[in-house]
């Protein structure tokens, strides 16, 4: 009996350094392919080294995940020019700091740091290594060295609520919210706002779950919001566990930031999902070009940041169409779905019939708009 | 005794030794180090990566500048404090799990100090954060000891669900009244004013005071435990509650001692690592120092001059495997694997040291 143990823990080490192994190989031939590949070739300018300070695990499925497609797209573009690298899993806290320097003290030009908490440690490090160039991403702080970018999320939030509003059968809709900072109140709102033009009745449910990476806590307010009446499920948090939740439960959900439609084949309605490449594509053009200068972007369906990938083959063709509508007019600029009138929760007009909501005004969304229920944690 | 039988009729048993090595209860550490080294080894050359340049990121990099050092001692700062406070607990038999909540509300009232700071604030305001820090520490272990001495609660669950109380403290403030109000509504507060900066050794490195307060301290446990009455009574009370007791020597005494010290000093961790390097309140302040020193505390035998090689052990840990990820694209994940490599290795020594391997047929 206690032999058996022996061999179980035998076979266990045995395969945990498999897996090890096995990690190892997959991430090799890439890394080392792009190392030695610029080395041989004195002639040629030393090639850009960029390197990305990730949250989470670049195995999320969805934020860090996306960033991480849009550091291969780098690499994908200017292939032995660049050398990429990345740091994963990188606390919000005095480590970030660390990180970060030791990114530049290594000769990386160009750092992205992926998270709103890397906000202080960049300005930091930024300060005192002028020579260079911080990208934060969804941050609000900027100095002569360091820049702010984002996506236009709400974009994305807006045609799942069209597709939702038309497929839900209880009104019900449900978000697995992270932080209620403005970007994921706005989402919230958008979410509904988009229902409410095909689906007048519709009411959205809100779970705060506090964090961006926690599969269990966004499980269990996945399971809350429908054993509450959401039969259409959306997140703005970082996994996949709402969309598996849905596919358990024979709801239906939606991919946030990539492409989800692997992780619940049948819940799947389509995913929102943020496309980073072409913006890292642009400021690394920019920083081999010397042509870089700070400022904040925010991109979305218009400069390809933001799109609704692999709608499900169930959702009504009328409804495709208008998604392919919304996304023509955001592309052109003829549409936003911030255009008033638009209703708080509590009745009053926040934006005037005909009135275009500007970034300013985005950037400081703290209400819930007529139809989601609760209230925004913090309020009064 | 565990009996493994192995076939052939043959029998592995592990029988206690009559006396124990003096050289190998030292050595034992160092030698589940060295094979913590080879394993690693191993591993970095079954990956395919050159076995030599793996273990430099863990071992020579943490250490090879003064800058590698200063970061080296902000991460094993918080650490060493915490673990030496942890050491009084668990010499006493007092089971403080809970260091991670003491750490926070040190950190709660360290920031809460810092914030009535304004631009024309003294130096002498870092005085008074980290004596708040202390303070905020201390009431919180004493929430443990007093619930432990008047009902006889026990101190492993109640300190361990106060550590969650605590987080839902400091999402509250950060959330609620100490939000910065230029925020854009992001959970966190205003970042401290300059003179609130806990001084720092080197200009342009982050490595504080802390790091001063941390090696005194252990300085001081060292003879709080060795060489003091009350110290002695503490460990008797560990090692033989009857004896203690027989001897006069109050067990109230110790567990409110030994509570107050290590609630004391996590307090003050968490005081020297937001006005030190974080600089703000921020709902990512527990980073899990708290349960980590336990570790550290156990990896160190409890003595303070052990405590203090296996929080830099530790630290070299973490920082090698961010190195390990930067440097050779290897995974996180390693920082975990070399952990778990190093604790494996030293029960596994110090059972060696205690018991001997018995072949029987």
């Amino acid at each position: 009996m206690t032999s058996k143990r022996a061999l179980l823990a035998a076979g266990l080490s045995a395969a945990l350094l498999a897996t090890l192994v096995g990690c190892g190989k997959k991430e090799e031939p890439k890394k080392e392919a792009a190392a030695p590949a610029a080395a041989p070739a004195p002639a040629k300018p030393e090639p850009l080294k960029i390197a990305f300070a990730y949250v989470g695990p670049v195995g999320d499925g969805g934020w860090t995940f996306a960033h991480d497609n849009g550091r291969k797209a780098i690499e994908k573009e200017f292939g032995d020019k660049v050398v990429t690298s990345f740091v994963e899993k990188v606390p919000e806290s005095a480590d970030a700091e660390r990180v970060i320097r030791d990114m530049a003290s290594q000769g990386n030009k160009l750092i992205f740091g992926t998270t709103f908490g890397y906000m202080e440690p960049m300005l930091k490090v930024a300060a005192d290594n002028k020579g260079v160039k911080f990208e934060h991403a969804t941050g609000y702080k900027t100095a002569e060295n360091m820049r702010t970018y984002d996506s236009r999320t709400y974009e994305g939030a807006y045609m799942a609520g069209v597709i939702a509003g038309k497929m839900t059968k209880t009104n019900t809709l449900g978000v697995v919210g992270s932080i209620p900072i403005p970007e994921v109140i706005r989402n919230i709102n958008s979410f509904t706002m988009g229902a409410q033009t095909v689906n007048p009745k519709i009411k959205t449910k809100v779970v705060w779950v506090g964090e961006w990476f926690n599969p269990p806590k966004e499980t269990e307010a996945a399971t809350a919001l429908i054993n509450g009446g959401a039969d259409v499920l959306m997140q703005n948090t970082d996994s996949s566990a709402v969309l598996q939740t849905a596919e358990k439960m024979g709801k239906r959900a939606f991919g946030w930031d990539s492409d989800m439609t692997a992780y619940g084949p049948k819940a799947h309605l389509g995913s929102a999902v943020i496309n980073w490449g072409p913006y890292y594509v642009k400021a690394t053009r920019e920083a081999l070009e010397g042509k870089w200068a700070t400022g904040s972007a925010w991109w979305g369906v218009k400069e390809g940041a933001i799109e609704m990938v692999n709608v499900a083959a169930d959702v009504p063709a009328d409804t495709k169409a208008k998604i392919d509508e919304i996304k023509a007019g955001l592309k052109s600029g003829s549409f936003h779905p911030w255009t008033g009138p638009i209703v708080g929760q509590d009745g009053k007009e926040v934006l005037a019939k005909g009135v275009v909501a500007d970034d300013k005004f985005l950037g400081g969304v703290k209400f819930y708009v007529k139809g989601v229920e609760g209230k925004v944690p913090g309020d009064k | 005794m565990d009996e493994w039988v192995v076939g052939e009729g043959r029998v592995i048993s592990l029988e206690a030794r009559p006396a124990q090595s003096n050289f190998w209860s030292i050595a034992s550490p160092l030698l589940a180090l060295a094979i913590t080294v080879v394993i690693g080894a191993l591993i970095f050359a079954a990956m395919g990566k050159d076995p030599i340049r793996g273990l430099g990121v863990f071992f020579w990099e943490p250490i090879k500048s003064t800058y590698a050092l200063s970061e080296l001692a902000v991460k094993a700062t918080p650490l060493i404090l915490i673990a030496l406070g942890l050491a009084v607990c668990f010499r006493s038999n007092v089971w403080n799990i809970g260091a991670e909540g003491q750490y926070l509300i040190g950190a709660l009232f360290g920031g809460g100090v810092a914030l009535t700071a304004d631009a024309n604030t003294g130096g002498w305001i870092v005085v008074a954060i980290l004596v708040a820090g202390v303070i905020g520490g201390m009431l919180w272990a004493g929430l443990v000891a007093l619930l432990r001495d008047r009902f006889n609660a026990n101190e492993i669950l109640v300190s361990l669900m106060l550590v969650y109380v605590a987080t839902y403290l400091l999402t509250y403030m950060v959330y609620g009244p100490w939000k910065d109000p230029q925020g854009f509504n992001f959970p966190q507060s205003k970042t401290f004013e300059k003179a609130t900066q806990i001084p720092r050794l080197i200009d342009g490195l982050r490595m504080n005071i802390g790091l001063i307060i941390a090696l005194a301290s252990a300085a001081l446990l060292w003879v709080f435990l060795f060489r003091t009455f009350r110290g002695y009574q503490l460990q008797v009370g560990g090692i033989a509650p009857a004896a203690a007791r027989y001897a006069g020597f109050s067990s109230r005494g110790a567990l409110w001692t030994a509570l107050l010290i290590s609630g004391g000093a996590a307090g003050l961790a968490g005081a020297l690592e937001v006005a030190g390097p974080i600089g703000q309140l921020t709902p990512y302040v527990p980073a899990g120092y708290g349960f980590a020193a336990i570790i550290v505390a156990f990896v160190g035998r409890l003595h303070p001059v052990g405590i203090v090689f296996a929080a830099i052990l530790m630290s070299m840990f973490y920082i090698g495997g961010e190195l390990a990820q930067s440097r050779l694209g290897m995974p996180k994940s390693l920082t975990g694997v070399f952990q778990g490599l190093l604790l494996f290795a030293l029960l596994a020594c110090d059972t060696l040291v205690a018991y001997r391997l018995r072949v029987r047929t």
